[in-house]
């Protein structure tokens, strides 16, 4: 007992001393936020790291949590796919800008319907997840998909149980279609959902819509595309039903005018090929950092991803900011300053 | 006469004996079989969830998961800091928490057993077993992290610590209660001091059983990820300072089963193998160590 | 042993020569090396250890009440009654996950208690002395593997196998029946208060029979024998003699297993279903409990009424316990009073 009571505390000695190391002494930034944004910034991260050595480390708790955690200043950066209004943030001493767009899907799970062959629209998606529409046979949808043949089966809706900037948009854009769902339900990170089953994060979801049968749910584009899920076609403002690809949120996004104001919410949009339910995702900083050199860090490393990250976006299924947005957003970096007033950023 | 009739009573009398033997029996052949079934029962779980990992992680578990960090989607990667993170952070854990784990196990068990200190403090720690590890995650952030405005490896250990510390005092102290007091009682009639016989007599009769606990304890905070999502947060690259944010197996698993990603996917797996080889390797260890003492 | 001496003009040593023998001088008497210091410094770390866990808990309890005081003056006691849980409309009220967290662990218990037993008996009675370390190591793994497996076979294994092999057929078997076919409507996909019940007993399984084989194991051999000896089957022996000489530690191991299922999130998190409605008391519903609640919206809660509500929620689960573990108590208390009474 003696001895190998020696031995261990030789060796916590040595693991404790070891934890003092810091190997390699780079400089390490912590930046914390939405799930959405998360592989695209881990590879970036991994990217820049190979390239310049700096260490960024993000990590995805959810939207709200970014935003709390940027509040009480316990990461260098926030990220949250729910924008904040200028008013809240000028409240906060904050500024948000965007760095990726992408899209909310509908999937579902219906025996003899093939991807992209369901359509739906915003009205009709919220009586679903009211608990309105009750059958897939209904009229109403009957009517919007003719040719299919639709089962007289319970539409089983799953939705998202935990809080996320994927349910932001979702209801974002239910509240702008469908007005009962505007009064009833609302839209928040988290809601109270009047039917359906939790999943928890994308992967519940999916799961669930993968093993009930005819189910319906909602998750990122990312998703469905890595997954091969059984998506369905949306009716835009233009009345037109579109596939959910990179090109169908770009014709959200464009038409946004981000010269005005960075707090935008992509659903809904204009243009006749516009995927209905899309969103940016944005990075929170404050305006008066204690920290300056870290704030110059995060900066150079997102100018870093406007310039050299657009390719690992497409590859993974995002869309990456136009190049005129990231010429305002440059200039935006202006407002970062630290104690003394400079501004922190390095151009 | 009386021959006959004690004779037929006796009779009368060892047939009932008999018939209630065999009740007894019977019944104990059934409670011996419902036990058979029930050690079945567990192993079948046991076996099933064992089969589904094996399966699903031994795919993931290269050289590679074990040298390289955690990459981003769709790269070739491992484990690496992940492992070292959980390592450190259980091993560091279980150093602060089992010493006063046990300390207060023995003060419950030893000294004023009946006391007021003693009674609350059994009571409190039972509800500590209870505390959800979320809830102590959180309370950990709100005592650590914001005042240091940062997550480290530091918070993580704190709220492992805590979750150590119940499991360790009330196996202790269920251990300690069950050795005989013939045994205190002879050393100290050797005019051995209080705690020289609390720690070489007492504990070391019930150092199985205490072990048993700190490696529950031990397995316990191996598999959790709720107290560390607050407190350690996690990091994409290899640290080994505690003052930074640090990653750890069950944060990384429970990140990279919940993507869409099938790199990740089967890191995750292999994750979940590697806690379960470690704990249960641990166990055998512990296991062979007391043993092979007594 | 002095009056038989002669009187001592001889000393020992010179006695011990006479006598012939060689024998070696006796040690001389050595001064005490640990004093009534050390016992004292000793105490005093015990005691501070003790302490230290009351507060532990004061801390934790504390800080919850702080986060939690704008829900708790809002709503007062309402919270637990109503079922409304609105983040939008900043409405909240803790009647479901109370219930899912109450029902769960019910269920977890009313599984893993007798099977815990039998396998402890299996184990210290009945199995060959070969089998017992690797059949006890095996069952100790079930503990090993950790929560968020639990959760993720749940949804994507068990899930569907318990929903075609236990609830369809449940349900066809009852439907119809008032009451009990009231307890197995709903949807049967696998998700609900049963599935996160039969997990959450598979998971404790290990704990609870953990400590009941070891204090089985330490019972004094002689009370066993001395039963046996008397003629009692193993079962009697086990029933009478050994269950009652450690129903301290029997109960101390229930009482960790229920902790563990009152506290158990990620497991819960992935099969509960997560739905805040208390419609039906379906056990194949879906429904919430107060860890997953804490787990799925804790990180998204905004600083106001929705992380106080949760926290309010955290500190209900604290009083659930607190409840749980003073009926246990007095049932204990019960138990010993009932001890050398006539059975």
């Amino acid at each position: 007992m003696k001895t190998s009571f020696k031995i261990a505390l030789i060796s916590m000695a040595g693991v404790a001393s070891m934890s003092y190391v810091n190997l390699a002494g780079a400089q390490e930034i912590t930046g914390a936020g939405a799930t959405f944004p998360a592989p695209l910034y881990a590879k970036w991260a991994a990217d820049y790291n190979k390239a310049t050595g700096v260490k960024i480390n993000y990590q995805s708790v959810g939207s709200g949590a970014g935003i709390k955690q940027i509040d009480s200043k316990t990461v260098d950066f926030g990220a949250s796919d729910m924008p904040q209004t200028d008013e809240v943030l000028a409240k906060k001493g904050q500024m948000q800008f965007p760095t990726a767009i992408g899209g909310v899907v509908p999937v579902i799970n219906i025996k003899g319907i093939n991807p992209g062959q369901l359509k739906l629209n915003g009205q009709v998606l919220g009586d679903i997840y009211l608990g309105k529409i009750t059958k897939w046979n209904d009229p109403v949808l009957k009517a919007l998909n003719p040719s299919l043949a639709l089962p007289d089966a319970a539409i089983a809706q799953v939705r998202r149980a935990d809080g996320s900037g994927t349910t932001f948009i979702f209801t974002n854009y239910l509240s702008k279609v469908n007005p009962e769902w505007k009064t009833k339900v609302g839209e928040g990170t988290a809601v109270n959902w009047p039917a359906g089953a939790g999943g928890k994060g994308n992967e519940g979801v999916a799961a669930f819509v993968g093993r009930l049968p005819n189910s319906i749910g909602y998750v990122e584009y990312s998703y469905v595309k890595q997954n091969k899920m059984n998506y369905a076609l949306m009716q835009n403002s233009g009345g037109n039903f579109v596939h959910p690809d990179e090109a169908a949120f770009k014709a959200a996004a464009a038409g946004a005018d981000w010269n005005k104001s960075f707090y935008q919410i992509l659903t809904n949009q204009p243009g006749k090929d516009a995927w209905p339910i899309s969103g940016a995702t944005f990075i929170l900083m404050h305006k008066l950092q204690d920290k300056p050199a870290n704030a110059t860090e995060t900066l150079k490393f997102f100018a870093w991803a406007y310039k050299n990250g657009d390719k690992v976006a497409n590859s993974l299924d995002y869309v990456p900011m136009p190049k005129s947005v990231v010429g305002s957003i440059e200039k935006a970096w202006g407002e970062i300053k630290d104690t003394t007033g400079k501004p922190v950023a390095f151009k | 006469m009386m021959t006959r009739e004690i004779l037929l009573q006796s009779d009368a009398l060892e047939q009932s004996r008999q018939a209630r033997y065999a009740q007894r029996k019977f019944v104990n052949r059934i409670a011996l079989t419902l036990s058979l079934m029930a050690m079945a029962f567990g192993l079948f779980w046991l076996f099933w969830i064992l089969f589904e990992t094996i399966r699903l992680g031994v795919d993931g578990l290269t050289l590679d998961t074990l040298t390289q960090m955690t990459p981003p989607p769709n790269d070739a990667g491992g484990l690496a800091n992940a492992i070292y993170g959980s390592f450190l952070m259980v091993l560091l854990a279980t150093f602060v928490g089992t010493p006063i784990g046990v300390m207060a196990g023995i003060y419950l068990a030893e000294f004023d057993t009946k006391g007021w200190l003693a009674q609350v403090t059994r009571f409190v720690n039972d509800i500590l077993l209870s505390a959800p590890s979320i809830v102590i995650g959180l309370f950990v952030y709100a005592v650590i992290v914001t005042r240091f405005k940062s997550f480290s490896g530091y918070a993580g250990v704190m709220a492992l610590a805590l979750i150590v510390i119940p499991v360790v005092i009330r196996t202790t102290e269920n251990m300690l209660q069950l050795v005989p007091p013939g045994l205190r009682e002879a050393a100290y009639a050797l005019g051995a001091p209080k705690w020289k016989v609390i720690l070489s007599i007492t504990l070391r009769a019930a150092r199985s059983g205490v072990v048993t606990g700190v490696l529950l304890a031990v397995a316990r905070i191996a598999g959790e990820t709720a107290p560390l999502l607050f407190t350690a947060l996690s990091n994409q690259f290899w640290t080994s300072s505690l003052s930074e944010p640090m990653a750890s197996l069950p944060v990384t698993i429970f990140k990279f089963a919940m993507s869409p990603y099938e790199n990740w996917q089967k890191l995750a797996w292999a994750g979940v193998f590697i806690i379960t080889i470690a704990v249960l390797g641990l166990n055998i260890l512990a296991r062979v160590l007391t043993r092979s003492r007594s | 042993m002095s009056s038989t001496l002669p009187a001592s003009e001889m000393s020992f040593n010179q006695l011990a020569r006479s006598s012939g023998r060689v024998m070696t001088n006796p040690p001389p008497i050595k001064v005490a090396r640990s004093g009534p210091m050390a016992d004292r410094i000793f105490g005093w770390l015990a005691k501070g250890a003790a302490l230290f866990t009351l507060g532990m808990l004061v801390a934790i309890l504390a800080s919850l009440t702080i986060s939690a005081w704008p829900a708790i003056s809002k709503y007062g006691f309402g919270f637990l009654t109503s079922t409304t849980w609105d983040p939008v409309r900043e409405e909240f009220g803790g009647l479901v996950m109370i219930y899912g967290t109450l029902m769960t662990s019910v269920i977890a218990l009313l599984i893993a208690v007798p099977v815990s037993f039998g396998i402890a008996l299996f184990l210290t009675e009945l199995s060959p002395a070969w089998l017992k370390r690797p059949l006890g190591t095996a069952i100790e793994l079930l503990a090993a593997i950790p929560s968020i497996v639990y959760g993720m076979w749940g949804l994507l294994v068990f899930g569907p196998l318990l929903a075609t092999y236990v609830q369809q057929p449940l349900q066809a078997l009852f439907a119809g029946v008032p009451y009990l076919g009231a307890l197995f409507s709903g949807p049967p996909v696998g998700i609900g208060i049963l599935s996160a019940g039969i997990i959450l007993a598979i998971m404790i399984i290990p704990f609870i029979s953990a400590v009941m084989r070891d204090v089985f194991e330490v019972t004094p051999t002689l009370l066993k024998e001395s039963a046996y000896g008397l003629g009692a089957t193993t079962w009697e022996v086990v029933s009478k003699v050994v269950l009652p000489y450690t129903k301290a530690g029997v109960i101390g191991g229930i009482m960790l297993g229920l902790g563990r299922a009152i506290g158990e999130t990620m497991a819960v998190t992935f099969v509960i279903g997560n739905l805040n409605q208390l419609d039906s008391l379906s056990l194949f519903q879906a429904a919430n409990s107060i860890t997953s609640a804490l787990a799925n919206e804790f990180a998204e809660a905004g600083e106001g009424l929705h992380q106080a509500s949760l926290m309010y929620l955290g500190l209900v689960l604290f009083f659930i316990t607190f409840v749980v573990l003073t009926l246990s108590k007095i049932l204990l208390s019960q138990l010993k009073k009932n001890e050398g009474s006539k059975t």
